[in-house]
């Protein structure tokens, strides 16, 4: 097994909020080796994002990581301080965000942008700095790029902006991407070349990648391991294609349920019943078990993780076993 | 961006013709113009002479074109008070003003975006609070009385700074201004506040909405991301952003710190033509009050005119849609 | 949001019938204690400046009652009958605290009746370029826009440079710097109030036009035109006292409090503060004291920010 790169170990984090407190992320364990791509899958205000700030350490107040460990190349990232956390960000650990016409400054050029990256975190001379930028755009598939870079964000489409934004994450050929929901704002077209590309890019560069994504399609053919989230926990873990096959978590299983597909034209729609729950004052025991067929008394406990499978991780008390047809 | 500037242009000649209008209405048809442009102790004859000569017996539009005519050519007639030119009055005034006003404009940003920032950037803070609830004051507060209580501690209780007058001056491109002294400084420092004073709260509130809006937005947190220093988020990323609507306000504010000037002038004796302008209307100096509010207008116009000019420059966005 | 909206007037109703609307008015306004100190304070200055006659230690204006003797007495002096002048005395011998309750009239009195006055023209002006749109509604707000491009104090200036000074002329001068934001205001708001179901059923009903704008539209855009018409009166307050400072306003026969700090002015180089300063003072505790009620009252009649 390769060495990982991150492994997030019992990691909570908690908003304080007048209301009371959200458990927006609550005791998850996951792990990316080196290389490989994690697929963070769930709805809506799981906690994926939130997850993923608090690995790169952007969770702003109310918020706060409560418990946990996240080890980055062996490093306990919630132990260091603001300094040396700044040093890591854009740097060794990037993050990619969902919508494209937001993230980047509209009032700054492409290469402001860009350079101020370089030189956040590498001593080298301005145009040297500009040449880095320029490759960068070159390599994510931008035309032209050493005009393009004084250009600003306003005079490129949405795709374009979101191929801008990748590479100024791939500027300093960081060890970790996190990548939240980056295609979800594009066109389907747009968002399968960026796929192939971000696949093409980790694997060259031997990044390791966690993809946050609402969208089990995408998943299913950029990433190897899955992680399902369902209201702040980390439901069910495993490689990809066995997750998808053999789903063991009435949630998971619902949700795949969900993804229409051409084998079932002219059937209803699966859906999940009931709504995610609200994570303020959530109360202990299986947060799914609302909305679960399979849910009883014993749900109103926390169900332990367990390794149902080989490479399975696991936290529910009746797991789908039995072959689904 | 030519098809614009001409656009704009055309706008300002006919609000400036609007204007000719309603002063020529103000002073030949609701006032008396034989005792508008006529010295007061003319006589009888003088009177009668001076009536066929101003054209006063022509028919009104004869008398606006005259009227129109007369200052394009920089022609307002001349004071009565000072036996000069009117306009050349108003001009050898105006550099006080100016200076006036633009040292209350550096104030108000200097003042109003560090203060701003602060206050947004720390919203829940004793001090954040405290720059708030003096803002409201800087904006209720009648001016006059601020600039009386300024004397009244840093004059007359402290001694600090001296109370009236412009103080030593020195030339430039054969103008006399006062902030090339010390002395001049020193005598300019209160007024310029006092004038600031409403436009810093101004600033303030600008800049703190302006923090508050950008702070959640994705493209501070994608910054942060980058691994940016906290400095350069806030003084690059956002204030370049919240920058444009201050730099609108504070440009179309000019025209409205030199009409205020009035009073300051007036409050710490500042000879500029706002002083000039309250003097004039004191002893009935017609000529000059007709060239002040001419000249204020062309100030105005031209001030929005180079405001929306920078707009343009600061903003991308706006660039590209005037280009296309 | 359309289907959320829409039931919203109807509650409304039910919730007035209820409870009084002003009952109900009343608890949220005193919900803000500075709110409620700042409306006792307006309720005491007015009440001081209608009561002045009655109230105050002397007649400041009866010369028979002055000596010129008791002339820039420092407060808490005593006079040569033995009056105590409790914010001291002008050049005159005038006592300051007679002569600020007088003041405070001919401030009140001007800056209320013009803004009143700017109100009735403004809100028909608005009402009436809200209803006929077109070609009206575009001149009439580009004249609003024009006029409200340039600063008060300069078209202040302007008018009374053109008419001279004297109440009458003030008054008019502050009508017609502030007609234009009570019609910018009623018209703003009349124009969301058109949209309303009520004033499609009273059009159905064939009422005039007359009497659909002003008996069923007005008093349904009246909130906003009174928020902004006590900030107004208080802008109006601080203009006249500007205007009069300069000279400009009212003439010293009808002294304001302008005209007051005026009178000290001269005086305060020399240290003898009090003839500026307490004119000063009351005339910023009722500007301070108008502006808060004028926003405690937007904070509860504006349904937007409650919600």
């Amino acid at each position: 097994m390769s060495e990982l790169t991150l492994d997030v170990q019992g990691l909570s984090t908690h908003f304080f909020t007048r209301a009371g407190v959200v458990r927006a992320v609550d005791d998850i364990s996951f792990s990316v080796p080196r290389g490989r791509v994690l697929g963070l899958v769930g709805e809506s205000g799981s906690g994926k994002s939130v997850t993923g700030f608090s690995v790169i350490g952007l969770v702003d107040p109310p918020g706060r990581i409560t418990a946990g460990k996240i080890l980055f190349q062996g490093r306990d990232l919630t132990k260091l301080d603001e300094r040396d956390l700044r040093d890591l960000r854009g740097n060794r650990i990037a993050m990619i965000f969902q919508d494209p016409m937001m993230t980047l400054n509209p009032v700054l050029r492409i290469d402001t942008q860009m350079i101020e990256t370089v030189l956040a975190h590498d001593s080298v001379s301005r145009s040297s700095a500009r040449e880095r930028a320029r490759d960068a755009l070159g390599m994510v598939g931008i035309p032209s790029p050493e005009e393009r870079l004084n250009a600003y964000p306003h005079q490129f489409s949405g795709g374009m902006r979101q191929r801008v934004a990748i590479a100024i994450a791939l500027l300093h050929r960081p060890d970790l991407i996190i990548a939240d929901e980056p295609t979800t704002a594009l066109d389907v077209t747009i968002q399968a070349q960026i796929l192939a590309e971000v696949q093409k890019l980790a694997r060259e560069v031997g990044t390791a990648l966690i993809w946050i994504t609402h969208d089990l399609s995408v998943i299913a053919g950029l990433a190897d391991d899955i992680a399902v989230m369902y209201a702040g926990r980390i439901v069910e873990t495993g490689r990809v294609e066995e997750v998808l096959d053999r789903p063991l978590h009435p949630y998971t299983h619902g949700l795949i349920g969900s993804v229409p597909s051409r084998n079932a034209r002219g059937q209803r729609l699966r859906q999940i019943p009931g709504m995610t729950p609200s994570l303020l004052n959530l109360p202990p025991g299986c947060a799914f078990r609302s909305r679960c067929p399979r849910a009883d008394a014993a749900c109103e406990q926390d169900p332990p993780d367990s390794h149902p499978l080989e490479g399975r991780t696991l936290r529910c008390f009746h797991p789908q076993l039995e072959m689904v047809a | 961006m030519t098809t614009w500037m001409l656009r704009r242009l055309i706008q300002a000649v006919f609000v400036m013709l609007a204007m000719t209008v309603i002063v020529f209405i103000g002073v030949n048809v609701i006032g008396d113009p034989v005792e508008i442009l006529i010295s007061p102790e003319a006589d009888q004859a003088e009177r009668a002479r001076a009536v066929i000569a101003l054209g006063l017996d022509k028919p009104l539009w004869e008398q606006y074109w005259r009227f129109l005519l007369g200052a394009v050519q920089g022609d307002l007639g001349r004071s009565f008070v000072f036996n000069e030119p009117a306009l050349k009055l108003i001009a050898q005034r105006m550099p006080a003003t100016l200076e006036l006003a633009l040292t209350a404009v550096l104030m108000s940003v200097v003042i109003g975006i560090p203060l701003g920032l602060y206050a947004g950037l720390k919203p829940d803070s004793i001090g954040g609070r405290l720059v708030m609830g003096a803002s409201i004051l800087g904006f209720s507060l009648p001016s006059f009385w601020i600039g009386l209580m300024l004397i009244m501690v840093f004059a007359v209780q402290l001694g600090w700074l001296p109370s009236t007058g412009r103080g030593q001056t020195a030339e430039l491109f054969g103008v006399q201004w006062s902030f090339l002294t010390r002395d001049g400084l020193a005598h300019m420092a209160m007024p310029a506040f006092n004038l600031a004073l409403g436009n810093i709260a101004l600033v303030l509130r600008l800049t703190r909405a302006g923090v508050r809006e950008n702070l959640p937005m994705d493209y501070v947190k994608f910054a942060r991301a980058k691994g940016l220093s906290p400095n350069r988020v806030v003084f690059v990323h956002v204030l370049k952003n919240i920058l444009i609507p201050i730099v609108t306000v504070v440009g179309l504010e000019i025209g409205g710190l030199i009409a205020f000037a009035v009073v300051t002038e007036s409050v710490f004796a500042w000879p500029g033509m706002g002083k000039l302008i309250i003097d004039s209307i004191n002893v009935l100096d017609r000529p000059v009050i007709v060239a002040y509010l001419m000249m204020i207008v062309v100030l105005f116009i031209v001030i929005n005119l180079l405001v929306d000019l920078l707009y343009t420059v600061l903003d991308p966005r706006v660039r590209l849609e005037t280009r296309e | 949001m359309s289907a959320a909206a829409s039931p919203e007037p109807q509650d409304a109703v039910v919730a007035v019938k209820q409870e009084t609307p002003f009952a109900r008015f009343v608890s949220e306004y005193c919900e803000s204690p500075v709110a409620v100190v700042s409306f006792i304070a307006v309720v005491l200055i007015v009440g001081v400046a209608l009561l002045a006659p009655w109230i105050s230690p002397q007649n400041p204006y009866d010369l028979a009652q002055l000596d010129i003797m008791d002339g820039r007495l420092a407060p808490g002096a005593t006079s040569m009958d033995g009056m105590v002048f409790w914010l001291g005395t002008d050049d005159q011998g005038r006592d300051m605290l007679s002569g600020i309750m007088y003041g405070l009239r001919i401030s009140l009195g001007v800056g209320v009746g013009s803004a009143a006055i700017a109100c009735v023209i403004g809100t028909a002006l608005g009402l009436i370029a809200a209803f006929a749109g077109g070609k009206v509604d575009t001149s009439l707000m580009r004249l609003v826009d024009l006029q409200l491009s340039f600063p008060a104090i300069l078209v202040a200036l302007m008018i009374l440079a053109i008419l001279g000074k004297g109440v009458m002329n003030v008054m008019l001068a502050l009508v017609i710097v502030e007609w234009a934001r009570f019609a910018r205001t009623a018209r703003s708001a009349a124009l969301v109030e058109a949209r309303r179901e009520y004033m499609e059923a009273a059009q159905c009903l064939a009422l005039p036009k007359w009497r659909l704008v002003f008996r069923h539209m007005l008093p349904n855009c009246m909130p906003p035109i009174i928020v902004i018409g006590t900030i107004l009166v208080a802008r109006a307050i601080t203009l006249e006292a500007t205007l009069s400072f300069l000279g400009l306003g009212v003439p010293i026969t009808e002294p304001s409090l302008g005209l007051l700090i005026a009178n000290g002015y001269q005086y305060m180089l020399s240290g003898k503060y009090w003839i500026s300063f307490y004119p000063g003072i009351a005339l910023l505790v009722t500007i301070m004291a108008i502006n808060l009620v004028g926003d405690q009252l937007r904070d509860v009649l504006n349904p937007r920010l409650k919600r």
